[in-house]
């Protein structure tokens, strides 16, 4: 017996507008919930729930545009089935962090996958969105179509924010068509060997769309036509991997088991060639380099002084305390200009307040 | 579009002083008060508006940048900044009592890193001579407008861009990892990072389109990619240009992204032909040139897919380029599309809006019913791979209304591309020229948020005042309603 599918959408946009607009009148701060999942990342933040769980569907998608418009409570899975079906995919390859990952929490919190240096990220694929504001009022920015500068690029700036600007509806991102063919290539190298590789085939025009370096073996992911991953494939050597698409998914997911650690873990970002550093711990290097996941008991400010001396930044990601800082500080200019964003949408700091930075 | 006067009005003691200081604090060559030398900075590319600036002042050093914008900020003193001044719409057009800073002596690459696969150049470097510098190590900067021989890329940065192959590579905002900005009060940020994200609220992407409204960008760091192995252009010929329209949506559903998909018409085809002698068939209703990249096998591939669904889509002829040198003499057409046009007529209005695809065949069908009953023949060029469309309005200002007329219809084609769903600024801006139109496109409260934004960077409103992004003022005044998708918005409110 087949099960009757049930249609979830729903609009709740006035519904959320109005615990909005309450939330104002009675002064009381907003935590913007999903399903949950991304819950670990940033500061704990005070507040009653926001829920957008509710807040499901997608409005539109034409595969010919290559675009969708999703409510931000849809969940990210539904979305990826949906596109699978027309043969199309999400840019970013966005971790999902838990099975009922919802689009609006990937996008607020701003995540993208392996594909990342080589496809763009997740405030890359953002064409439009719909928020409520912290006056209570509903917006639209951007659109669904490619190319649009009228305005200043409000989209893409809450790419990112963690929910402290606004509450997202719907956004509207650019999707592509699944490549044709995929393959991926180890190759056994040192970190620095590794390094090396994945930042010279920047400078090449091979078809890469992931690499990363774990425990002696760089694995290297190529996609695009049959004729385009045969042809690199001859050109770059390394012996195939079964089964990538699970080795994949648990590197961006984080079930690898070089995630099972309960260390802290650290999220190293810095320029692709940048020689392996000099902090102990264990290191898996994703992103062609560019971003490094840590495994280190050394203390935050020895990594952080290391970090910076190379031109990186660096964050908490796991198994930290969520009471102090997070992120990266920002220079005190910046951070004024970071406070005055804040305040222009949100004047009475009822959205996720403090979740990014104290203050914000 | 108003054709402003340029007159000579006599310094107030205020202005002299804002003169003596900035002489104290820049060489003398770099101050310019004749009006012989103000001139040539009157206006950008939309020569319709003119107006002379007070003052240019020609820095060189981020220093200068820096004390010209404090003074200013202690002056209260309006500053417009400049790269190449071939801006659409109107975004340099200087302010008779403000500060004109010219950014052109800022040439110089400061970097190149194939390795992390970025370069590092300050913002009067030309668009072009980031690829010819980053050719020798087999990449370049993947954004490339038509007037990349000219345009900067600070200007680049301050339109977000893009170009014939940002369908698959993306606009500027795609393509750039950080920037160095003067702020309104003279402080020099970091906006973005080196590696592929920074800490904080995403004020790359707030930069990026931002039309000199929210800082002086003084260094760009733009990613570079590597050459693909080849690119080959496939040109086909269609005896209507809403077959032109399907077959591009074909193309992409066939799972195909052209590097480049780009449209002409008929009158567009004319002119590229009898300036560029880039062979196109004259006798074409519209082309298309699809561009194809990879590895050679790959591009062969793709090639025959292309062919097949351009021939099922009713081309009446598809011709691969045979060589490089026909690979360039097509899009030497294509990308000098805009001054042949140029040659054609007197004066040429460029549109810019874009459409979401599916509606291509209605829009055409409707600037075509418009151009005949406003008797102004109109040439299309477009990106159309991404909906960007550029209808060319021929008319001529000399011709009493015609001017008027142009507007009107300009006016016209801009809202129909907000209300199937699109927007009114593809890639040129908004700046002086399309201020009114963004109150079709953006609710009161939208506009409002915009304005918040712009004071978070700049609270005294300094930095190119009474541009993109219009007072509510104002849109009581021009008196147009915001539309989405064909539905008035407020339909309580009475019209001005
Ligand atoms: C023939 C022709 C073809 C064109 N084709 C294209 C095309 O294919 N795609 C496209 O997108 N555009 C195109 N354009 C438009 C134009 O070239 C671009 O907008 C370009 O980016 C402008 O660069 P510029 O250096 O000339 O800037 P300008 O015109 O000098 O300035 C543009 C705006 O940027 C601001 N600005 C400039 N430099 C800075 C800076 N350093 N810091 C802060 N603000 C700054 C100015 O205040 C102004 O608002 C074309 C123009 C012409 C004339």
């Amino acid at each position: 017996m087949v099960a009757p599918k049930i249609n979830l959408d729903k609009d709740m946009s006035a519904a959320l507008q109005q615990k909005v607009q309450d939330a104002i009148t009675q002064n009381t701060p907003l935590n913007i919930c999903g399903s949950g999942s991304k819950h670990f990342l940033g500061r704990s933040t005070q507040g009653e729930c926001l829920s957008l769980v509710e807040h499901r569907g997608i409005i539109e998608y034409d595969p010919r545009e290559l675009v969708l418009t999703a409510r931000a409570g849809t969940p990210l899975a539904g979305i990826e089935a949906e596109l699978a079906n027309a043969g199309q995919m999400l840019t970013f390859e966005p971790p999902h962090f838990g099975a009922a990952a919802t689009l609006g929490g990937t996008i607020a919190c701003g995540l993208s996958g392996p594909r990342r240096p080589y496809a763009g990220a997740a405030r890359d694929a953002v064409l439009g969105c719909k928020i409520i504001n912290g006056q209570g009022e509903i917006l639209s920015f951007g659109g669904q179509v490619m190319k649009n500068v009228a305005g200043y690029d409000v989209s893409r700036l809450m790419v990112g924010a963690y929910g402290t600007l606004g509450v997202l509806l719907e956004i509207s991102l650019k999707v592509l068509p699944r490549p044709a063919a995929s393959l991926t290539l180890m190759h056994e190298h040192s970190t620095d060997e590794s390094i090396r590789y994945m930042s010279h085939l920047l400078t090449q025009p091979m078809p890469v769309d992931a690499a990363c370096h774990q425990d002696g073996h760089t694995f290297i992911r190529i996609a695009g036509s049959e004729q385009a991953v045969k042809h690199a494939q001859k050109q770059m050597g390394g012996e195939p991997v079964n089964d990538a698409s699970a080795f994949w998914q648990s590197v961006r997911e984080q079930q690898h088991t070089f995630f099972s650690s309960l260390k802290p873990l650290y999220r190293v970002m810095v320029k692709p060639a940048t020689p392996a550093l000099n902090i102990s711990g264990n290191w898996l290097l994703d992103w062609g380099g560019a971003q490094r996941w840590l495994l280190s008991d050394e203390p935050l400010s020895v990594i952080r002084e290391r970090v910076n001396a190379a031109g990186g930044h660096v964050n908490l990601y796991r198994n930290h305390a969520q009471s102090g800082e997070f992120f990266s500080p920002l220079p005190g200019p910046l951070f004024d200009i970071h406070q005055r964003l804040k305040l222009s949408f949100d004047p009475h700091r009822i959205f996720n307040p403090d979740r990014t930075y104290s203050g914000l | 579009m108003t054709v402003t006067k340029t007159e000579i009005i006599p310094l107030t003691p205020s202005q002299e002083g804002l003169i003596k200081s900035l002489r104290d604090l820049l060489p003398a060559t770099a101050v310019l008060t004749d009006p012989e030398d103000l001139r040539p900075f009157e206006c950008d590319g939309l020569s319709v508006y003119r107006r002379l600036p007070l003052v240019v002042v020609l820095p060189e050093t981020i220093a200068q940048v820096q004390a010209i914008m404090r003074l200013c900020h202690k002056l209260q003193i309006p500053v417009v900044a400049r790269g190449a001044g071939t801006g659409l719409s109107g975004g340099a057009l200087p302010l008779g009592d403000g500060v004109l800073l010219s950014l052109a002596r800022f040439k110089k690459i400061l970097n190149i890193d194939p390795h992390n696969a970025m370069a590092t150049v300050q913002p009067g470097v030309r668009n072009l001579a980031i690829s010819e510098a980053a050719a020798v190590h087999g990449m370049y900067y993947a954004p490339d407008p038509s007037s990349q021989i000219a345009c900067t890329i600070g200007g680049n940065v301050a339109e977000n861009s893009g170009g014939v192959h940002c369908l698959k590579y993306g606009l500027t905002v795609h393509n750039i990892l950080m920037l160095k900005i003067v702020t309104a009060e003279g402080e020099l940020l970091t906006i973005g990072a080196e590696t592929l994200d920074s800490p904080g609220y995403d004020l790359l992407a707030l930069m990026s389109g931002s039309e000199g409204m929210l800082g002086i960008i003084v260094e760009v760091t733009v990613k570079l990619l590597a050459k693909p192995e080849r690119a080959q252009v496939v040109l086909a010929a269609f005896d209507d240009v809403e077959k032109a329209g399907e077959a591009v949506g074909a193309i992409i559903a066939a799972g195909i992204i052209p590097a480049g998909l780009e449209m002409m018409d008929r009158l567009a085809i004319q002119a590229a032909e009898d300036f560029a002698h880039a062979g196109y068939p004259r006798d074409a209703e519209a082309i298309l040139l699809c561009e194809l990249d990879g590895s050679n096998a790959e591009v062969s591939e793709y090639i025959l897919a292309v062919r097949e669904v351009l021939n099922r889509s009713g081309a009446t002829e598809v011709r691969t380029a045979a060589d490089e040198a026909e690979r360039h003499l097509f899009w030497k057409g294509r990308k000098s599309a805009f001054p042949a046009v140029g040659r054609i007529s007197p004066d040429y209005y460029c549109m810019d809006g874009t459409i979401p695809r599916r509606h291509l065949p209605r829009v055409l069908r409707q600037i075509s019913q418009w151009s005949a009953e406003y008797g102004l023949p109109v040439a299309n060029v477009f990106h159309a791979g991404d909906g960007n469309l550029h209808p060319l309005i021929l008319f001529d200002a000399n011709k009493p209304g015609e001017l008027a007329r142009t507007e009107e219809f300009g006016q016209r084609i801009l809202q129909l591309c907000v209300e199937v769903g699109g927007t009114i600024t593809g890639e040129h801006g908004v700046g002086m020229e399309k201020i009114d139109q963004m109150c079709i496109q953006f609710k009161s409260a939208e506009l409002t948020q915009f304005h918040a934004v712009k004071a978070a960077f700049d609270p005294q409103g300094l930095l190119n005042p009474g541009k993109a992004v219009p007072t509510l003022h104002r849109c009581a005044e021009f008196g147009a309603m915001h539309v989405h998708h064909g539905e008035v918005k407020h339909p309580e409110l009475e019209r001005f």
